[in-house]
């Protein structure tokens, strides 16, 4: 019996040890495989061009257009759904607190919702689109990203903030305070760093993601100057450019694909940073 | 009635589903007296408390009937300005529950939210308060550090000092000293004893020691139900009932 316990330990052991192998060597099989392909390409002037030399599959000028419609659509997206999905997360561990049953429902209305795929959300926001009488736009690719990104960043901060122990709310609530009151100033404080994980998960979500743009945006060779206008987005000039017959426009898909590695990585680490700063008042129960 | 009670309890009765946690309580708390609410664990005392700031409005398992009267208005009745009841009472819980700021705005936060002092003057109340508590001399140095750097026992203290700031008429603590070490606890024990002087505070507890310490006022209760109350010289010497008699032998805890 006793040797039975060993054994299980020795197989269990084993198995760990493969799936971290097999889970890091396939995460640093697809890096190396942008580095290797999209780092050559990187340069100046790809990144500071938009393409030219014809229309939509030009050889020459590089990826500027993506990187900027990119970073327009995913910081407004991300912005628009912070100031729906926090005072909805809030609002369910404070007000709904309560209520266990209507907040289950919304909890799993949400993860639903998250598991719907992007281009059901692209559908979606094409149809509100044709409703409005709108064109593939800017405004159409961040309204679709938002309602895309919602469920993500309100799971996300609703994990959070139900660590919050019922202690420090009767705390506070002891001293005079309002359920708002304690919203803003307690659960907040206490939860900063998951909160901004969570923003800074949602618009990861939302600048890696190419189906939920793929009938909204358009793409465009050009930098959208207002709302209205079309835009490229690097997920999407990846695979665009990716599939097309010239080889100089298949490079600029590796380095879109560099480009946007960086920014997700560039993120990542701003997360853990800011998370670790923000620690300092939080209290451990 | 009793003029000088500033808690009462009328037909008090709180049910969880098929769990009646509370039956058929009368209690009167006499006011600037230190009153222990003694029995032992799970009998309901910790609720008992809890129901006379509406904590157990939290809770929406919890049934709850009968009057609470605090100064004769009862509290239980709808329309009541609940965050004004919460505020005239202080609660200390069985571990310290700081909040995630520093010292300084940890006793600030009652004060601004109460809508008061500001600047300088909220300066000259911080350490006011964090004197009337007694920790004064150990954090003036650090006021601007985060509150979860203090000891247990510190951080039991600064909750003390936070509720006092909001200028409660009543003191609810719910075995205050469970957490803390002997030394600490013999702090909160000894500012409760200077405390009645001007508030009317509610202390549970399941140890008899710390109850014959410092109880003016003792209410006994055993499963849900009040056995027997009264002051508390009278409790421990000449008690009435046979369940007292018992428990203060130590027949069961």
């Amino acid at each position: 019996m006793r040797k039975f316990k060993f054994i299980e330990e020795k197989i269990f052991r084993v198995l760990m040890f493969f799936s971290t192998v097999f889970i890091a060597t396939a995460l640093a099989m697809i890096i190396f495989s942008i580095l290797h392909k999209g780092l050559p390409m990187l340069s100046w002037e790809i990144i500071s061009q938009t393409p030219k030399g014809g229309f939509y599959f030009g050889r020459e000028g590089g990826i500027l257009n993506a990187i900027v419609g990119s970073f327009y659509l995913s910081v407004s997206a991300t912005l628009l759904a912070l100031f729906v999905s926090l005072p909805l997360a809030l609002f369910m561990n404070i007000y709904l607190k309560r209520h266990k049953t209507l907040i289950n429902g919304i909890r799993f209305f949400l993860d639903l919702l998250w598991g719907v795929p992007s281009i059901v959300y692209g559908a979606f926001g094409f149809t509100i689109m044709i409703y409005f009488g709108l064109r593939a736009s800017l405004l159409a690719g961040i309204i679709t990203v938002t309602l895309f990104i919602i469920p993500i960043m309100v799971r996300a901060m609703d994990e959070v903030f139900k660590t919050v122990p019922t202690g420090l709310y009767e705390a506070s609530l002891s001293l005079g305070a309002t359920r708002s009151e304690t919203a803003y100033r307690v659960f907040l404080k206490q939860c900063y760093p998951g909160v901004i994980t969570a923003i800074l998960l949602a618009f990861g979500r939302g600048i890696g993601d190419a189906a939920s743009v793929l009938f909204t945006t358009g793409f465009t060779d050009h930098i959208p100057t207002s709302l209205s206008q079309p835009t490229a987005t690097l997920p999407l000039a990846i695979f665009f450019q990716l599939g097309a017959p010239i080889p100089e426009v298949q490079d600029r898909a590796y380095a879109a694909a560099a480009v946007l590695t960086f920014f997700i990585l560039a993120i990542s680490i701003l997360a853990r940073i800011t998370s670790r700063k923000f620690q300092k008042h939080k209290i451990n129960f | 009635m009793d003029s000088n009670a500033k808690i009462i309890t009328k037909n008090l009765n709180l049910t969880v589903g098929k769990l009646h946690i509370l039956k058929d309580v009368n209690i009167a708390v006499p006011r600037n007296k230190v009153t222990v609410i003694l029995g032992p664990s799970g009998c309901g005392k910790t609720t008992l408390l809890k129901s006379m700031n509406r904590l157990t409005d939290l809770y929406p398992e919890m049934e709850i009937s009968g009057e609470i009267l605090i100064d004769g208005k009862d509290i239980l009745q709808a329309g009541t300005e609940i965050t004004e009841i919460r505020r005239k009472m202080g609660l200390l819980s069985q571990r310290p529950y700081p909040l995630p700021m520093s010292i300084y705005k940890n006793i600030a936060y009652g004060l601004k939210i109460n809508g008061g002092s500001r600047g300088k003057e909220l300066g000259i109340r911080v350490e006011h308060y964090l004197r009337l508590a007694n920790l004064w001399d150990e954090v003036k140095d650090r006021l601007r550090e985060p509150a979860n750097t203090l000891s247990i026992g510190q951080q039991q203290r600064l909750c003390l000092a936070r509720g006092l700031a909001v200028d409660p008429e009543i003191i609810l603590a719910d075995e205050p000293t469970s957490a803390l070490d002997p030394i600490s606890s013999n702090a909160i024990e000894a500012q409760f004893s200077q405390l009645k002087e001007n508030y009317t505070i509610v202390m549970v507890t399941h140890i008899l020691r710390q109850a014959r310490r410092i109880a003016d006022h003792i209410i006994f209760m055993y499963l849900g139900e009040v056995i027997e109350q009264g002051p508390a010289s009278e409790f421990f010497n000449n008690p009435k009932m046979d369940k007292t008699k018992e428990y203060l032998k130590g027949a069961f805890n």
